[in-house]
């Protein structure tokens, strides 16, 4: 069944992205942070998960309990130490993007090129739950739906925090209108440098689960950074719920190309659609007109 | 004041041209890297200065030139190849140009570095399933010598045609759209006309220094041609030296290609850690680039003796 | 007295707010039309809807018959529109020179050179600002940085000149000139629409006004007549027993 494995792989895999990329667009929809090392952290998550797993042969689903809250804490460091400064020097929204954009890219280098010293430039992997399970005739690793329960079950808690709790509501105010947030008694900045942080969390889990059933290697986070942004602009940047519909259209597009035409244009697809979108609609498919 | 950037931008270049005759073949390449990074730079800050676009498109354009000169570099006289390749990238420029300069500053950054990786992922793909080699290997007949000269040749004529942008009205346009595009607009300026017709400009020299420097590598595969770090540098180069003035970036580039120059050939595991953090320093430390700090600091010394004196 | 301008039925919604409901006029060339009204009540969203800085709903712009609705703003300053800023505009990082060059290299024939030069002179020195043309725009003061803006609008040798509070903050021997100044302007065949909340100016210099609210006209006529109107009165004032 054909039809059935790529909307299987392709939900599997946009699952990955949804989650990914609900971590980019909390960086840059409330703290306008367009944070360029993105995929750099998501790489460093998926490494620290290979050492857990190889070297104290830990399940990843335990490192994952080290490695949210440690991309968390690292994210909440790069916010106060790297972009507050520019936060206070930027006169404008403008200035503050491309401030960002700038030292982020900075970061990207810096975290790369580390990566290469530790790792080199060869491919990892390690194998976990590799095991087939059949759902209606189509067969799945294990690994796989396992990683894509764990993201479903992050991005539902998320949703679902950002929805109910207090801090959730001031997350969203200020994604919609910081001037007006900061009326009505909310520390923007603080909220920002934890949406910021919370977003590298959610980055991190999704090194993790990446790592669970993909190869990865130190020069890879640039291809996760524009996925991630691929996705948040098609779902409307600060668009929590965008992000995940977007990530879900992402990977069954990207796993039709791969298997109807050639597994070599995935990445071309990836970047067409990203063009196009833009071009169309650059308020991103769920995204309000005119900002 | 007036005088200082002309005769920076004439010691520079005749430095350069001395080259050549006093140095060795060592010091030739690395002249041939400083008017390479000096073109990318100068063409990026034609653009991006004025405009505040910043373009990751520099290794679009380099790479468009250099699989020109690759791929048509046999069949066609050397002169009517870079009449191509510069009419290639130009008209490229137009057909990204007049889709998205209408985006507002993140998406016209990301856009153009998606296009530069979407382009060097087709042109992989075609190699690999059409030509059937990824890589390209190139035998033009130019030595050392002949790509400097024209590189040389075409740094001076950037330095040209910006000198004279400056002095016509699309230069001055450009000043008002800088201040305020609504007034501009306002004062009949057509915004979108000028800013295609200077990134078309801009882009122009980028493909044509592909295309001078496509001889230097024997062997090209789009991982060279269209390598993101050239974006990069040109970026950070011109960022360095001062993207609002003409002769801003040259005071980038010549310090950094030396330095990346040092850095690649001691600490070439480093390299991408000590490229990180030179763009992070100069981020946080010369956010108005050489140029800015040094105009900064002179009117802040001289003014105040004319003012006082006219009041 | 032929008509320069016409506006029939312009409609501006932001979002569910209609900021322009079927605005409806004409200004005859060397008019000199006043447009009132309370604050909120779409005088500066008619101006951008004139200058092209929005485009409309719904509704025709004709300049001199030529329908012009929609338009670009360049091509209709280039048509012969100039306007000023409510809050003034000038260009900061440029001189007061360019700051009027600016205004003349672009237009239907351009000026550039030394013709241009000479204009510019003769621009700053008619705003009162001879001699000053070396100074930055932004180190001018804001009456000096009005006088500049609305020598960057003449320099479009518009048709159709369209002024935003341009006399709003001056003092009263400021106010006297900038008085003369509009109306030597109107002497050489210029149409002007103002924006304005000085009732002695609008007295003093409108042929018409147009009392607007909500969006659309509430009434029209001689300055005096329109002013001691009672629902003019009203719309200012509100309710008097409230």
């Amino acid at each position: 069944m054909l039809i059935l494995d790529i909307v299987l792989g392709g939900l599997i895999l946009g699952g990955m992205y949804a989650l990914v990329a609900s971590g980019l667009t909390l960086q840059y929809g409330v703290a306008r942070i367009m944070n360029l090392a993105y995929g750099e952290v998501l790489v460093a998550a998926a490494f620290a998960s290979y050492l857990l797993v190889t070297a104290a042969a830990l399940s990843p689903l335990f490192g994952l309990v080290f490695i949210l809250p440690a991309g968390f804490l690292a994210s909440s460091l790069i916010y106060r130490v790297l972009l507050v400064p520019l936060v206070r020097r930027a006169k404008t929204r403008e200035a503050l993007e491309v401030d960002s954009i700038l030292a982020t890219f900075g970061l990207l280098f810096v975290v790369q090129g580390l990566a290469f010293v530790l790792f080199g430039g060869q491919y990892y992997s390690y194998s976990y739950l590799s095991v087939p399970v059949t759902i209606a005739g189509s067969t799945v690793p294990a690994n796989r739906l396992l990683a894509f329960a764990v993201a479903a079950v992050l991005a539902v808690g998320i949703y679902a925090a950002l929805m109910r709790t207090r801090t959730g509501t001031a997350i969203r105010a200020v994604a919609v209108d910081p001037a007006s947030a900061r009326l009505v008694g909310i520390d923007v900045q603080r909220v920002a440098g934890f949406a910021f942080a919370l977003g590298g969390g959610l980055c991190a889990a999704g090194g993790v689960l990446v790592s669970m059933f993909l190869t990865f290697n130190a020069a890879m986070g640039v291809v996760f950074t524009m996925k991630a942004l691929v996705v948040v602009i098609m779902g409307g940047v600060g668009n929590l719920m965008g992000a995940l519909v977007a990530g879900l259209l992402l990977g069954l597009v990207e796993t039709s190309v791969a298997r109807l035409v050639d597994p070599g244009l995935t990445l071309a697809a990836t970047f067409g659609l990203f063009l196009l979108v833009l071009l169309v609609k650059p308020t991103g498919l769920f995204g309000r007109a005119g900002r | 004041m007036k005088g200082v950037p002309l005769a920076l931008v004439v010691a520079a270049m005749g430095a350069l041209a001395l080259v050549p005759f006093l140095g060795t073949g060592y010091h030739l390449a690395l002249a041939i890297g400083i008017l390479n990074n000096l073109v990318l730079a100068t063409a990026w800050a034609l653009f991006s200065g004025p405009t505040r676009y910043v373009s990751l498109a520099t290794a679009a354009f380099f790479g468009i030139g250099s699989y020109a000169a690759a791929g048509l570099g046999e069949a066609l006289p050397w002169p009517v190849l870079l009449a191509v390749a510069l009419v290639l990238g130009a008209a490229m420029a137009l057909v990204v140009g007049l889709s998205t300069l209408r985006l507002s500053g993140i998406y016209f950054v990301i856009f153009t570095f998606g296009l530069s990786e979407l382009i060097r992922q087709l042109v992989t793909w075609w190699e690999v399933n059409v030509s059937r080699s990824v890589g390209r290997y190139i035998f033009l007949d130019v030595t050392q010598e002949g790509i400097f000269w024209q590189l040389f040749g075409l740094a001076a004529l950037v330095f040209l045609v910006g000198w004279l942008i400056g002095r016509s009205r699309l230069g001055l346009a450009l000043r008002v759209v800088g201040d305020d595009e609504l007034v501009a607009r306002h004062c009949g300026i057509n915004v979108t006309g000028a800013k295609l017709l200077l990134f078309a400009v801009s882009a122009a020299f980028m493909t044509l220094a592909g295309a001078i420097m496509a001889p230097r590598w024997t062997y090209l595969d789009p991982s060279i041609a269209f390598n993101p770090v050239i974006s990069f540098q040109a970026l950070i180069m011109a960022l360095l030296g001062g993207a609002g003035r003409l002769w801003g970036p040259l005071l980038g580039v010549v310090p950094l290609t030396l330095l990346f120059e040092v850095l690649g050939a001691n600490f070439p595991n480093a390299f991408s850690i000590l490229l990180g953090l030179v763009f992070m320093a100069i981020v946080y430390a010369v956010p108005n680039g050489i140029a800015g700090w040094f105009e900064g600091a002179w009117p802040r010394a001289v003014r105040l003796l004319p003012q006082k004196a006219v009041r | 007295m032929t008509v320069l301008l016409e506006v029939s039925g312009l409609v501006r919604r932001f979002g569910g707010l209609v900021a322009v409901n079927g605005l409806s006029f004409t200004v005859g060339s060397s008019e000199i039309l006043g447009l009132i009204g309370p604050n909120g009540s779409g005088k500066t969203t008619a101006l951008n809807l004139l200058s092209g800085a929005l485009k409309p709903d719904a509704g025709d712009i004709r300049l001199r018959g030529r329908p012009v609705a929609g338009l670009s703003p360049d091509r209709i300053a280039r048509l012969g529109v100039a306007r000023t800023f409510q809050l003034v505009r000038v260009l900061p990082s440029l001189d007061a020179r360019e700051n009027v060059l600016a205004g003349l290299a672009f237009r239907a024939d351009p000026l550039w050179g030394e013709a241009a030069d000479r204009e510019v002179s003769h621009l700053l020195q008619r705003v009162g600002l001879g001699g000053r043309g070396h100074q930055r725009s932004a180190e001018l003061t804001y009456i000096d940085q009005k006088r500049l803006e609305l020598a960057r609008a003449l320099a479009l040798a518009p048709k159709l000149l369209l002024l935003d509070e341009w006399l709003a903050g001056l003092n009263p021997s400021e106010l006297q000139d900038g008085i003369g100044l509009i109306q030597s302007l109107r002497r050489e065949g210029l149409s002007i629409v103002l924006v304005e909340h000085v009732m002695d100016a609008i007295r003093t210099l409108c042929d018409r006004c147009i009392v607007m609210n909500a969006g659309s006209v509430l009434a029209e006529g001689a300055p005096d007549a329109v002013l001691s109107d009672p629902q003019v009165v009203h719309a200012y004032l509100g309710d008097p027993d409230a």
